[in-house]
């Protein structure tokens, strides 16, 4: 097999914990952490999601991003022959430093958000004196 | 006897046939020359037209190849995911790779009238169908 070759990532539907209210499926998006000394990098593919339709909350610790997809492409299609499944994507994270939540800056571009969650200036650098 | 149950047996073999039928039609089949399945591809049908629609988030649109001929659609690019190594790592799932996909529609296209649209990730092939693959009415003199 050509290691060059890109193969085709299954999608994770998502097990959820809670039942929800709203129709539709979730998936679990793929997903790079990056972490550097100031920051934590989290890039996510969405495809299919607008700007718009992302939702990205961070309580406490647990960063968490919704997107919405946005059906209406799929109107008077008559599907004839699918390859995967087409659904909204949800995924938490637990985060493990203290995150600035004035700096978090996010941006879309073709369905990969990326979201730069800056650490706390005191977070970033943590010298711990031996008494 | 003015009319007869169903046969089941007459069921099951209809649900047979309906299997082999499908089995044996090339729709989109094997025979392809492309050589990878990479992007997973929905085909849906608009009134005479088929609608191809792919997820490929996060390419460079000048990097997509798209070409009809006949029946046939190959779609080719390279999708990157961009790394670096002064970054600590803590999860790495996108893949990043070459893809060349050909695959073959039941119906002949009008390579000229073909729209394809990127947008969030989604790549959408319009696929219109052949002029003189449309049914035509005959007038009777």
């Amino acid at each position: 097999m050509n290691p060059y070759e890109l193969q085709v990532q299954k999608k994770k539907e998502l097990e959820a914990k809670q039942e929800r209210t709203k129709a539709g499926r979730y998936y679990v998006p793929n997903t790079d952490i990056y972490e550097s000394s100031a920051a934590i990098l989290v890039t996510v593919e969405m495809p299919g999601v607008r700007k718009e339709n992302v939702d990205i909350k961070l309580d406490k610790d647990v960063l968490t991003i919704t997107g919405n997809v946005d059906f209406s492409q799929y109107e008077g299609l008559e599907p004839v022959y699918t390859e995967y499944n087409v659904g909204n994507y949800t995924r938490s994270f637990t985060l493990s430093s203290a995150i600035d939540r004035n700096r978090i800056s996010a941006k879309v571009e073709d369905g990969v958000l990326s979201v730069e969650l800056p650490k706390v200036k005191e977070a970033t650098s943590r010298r711990i004196e031996v008494r | 006897m003015a009319f007869r149950f169903a046969d089941p047996f007459e069921a099951l073999l209809d649900l047979q046939r309906g299997l082999d039928a499908t089995l044996l039609s090339d729709w989109f089949g094997s025979r392809t020359t492309g050589s990878g399945s990479f992007p997973p591809i929905n085909a849906f049908r608009k009134g005479d037209d088929f609608v191809l629609i792919a997820e490929i988030p996060g390419i460079d649109k000048s990097t997509l190849d798209i070409e009809v001929k006949h029946d046939q659609v190959r779609i080719r690019g390279e999708k990157m995911v961009p790394r670096s190594d002064e970054l600590s790592v803590h999860r790495r799932e996108r893949i990043a790779g070459r893809f060349d996909r050909v695959l073959s529609v039941p119906m002949g296209i009008d390579s000229d009238g073909v729209k394809a649209e990127y947008r969030d990730g989604v790549l959408s092939l319009y696929l219109p169908l052949a002029e003189r693959h449309k049914p035509k009415s005959i007038s009777i003199e």
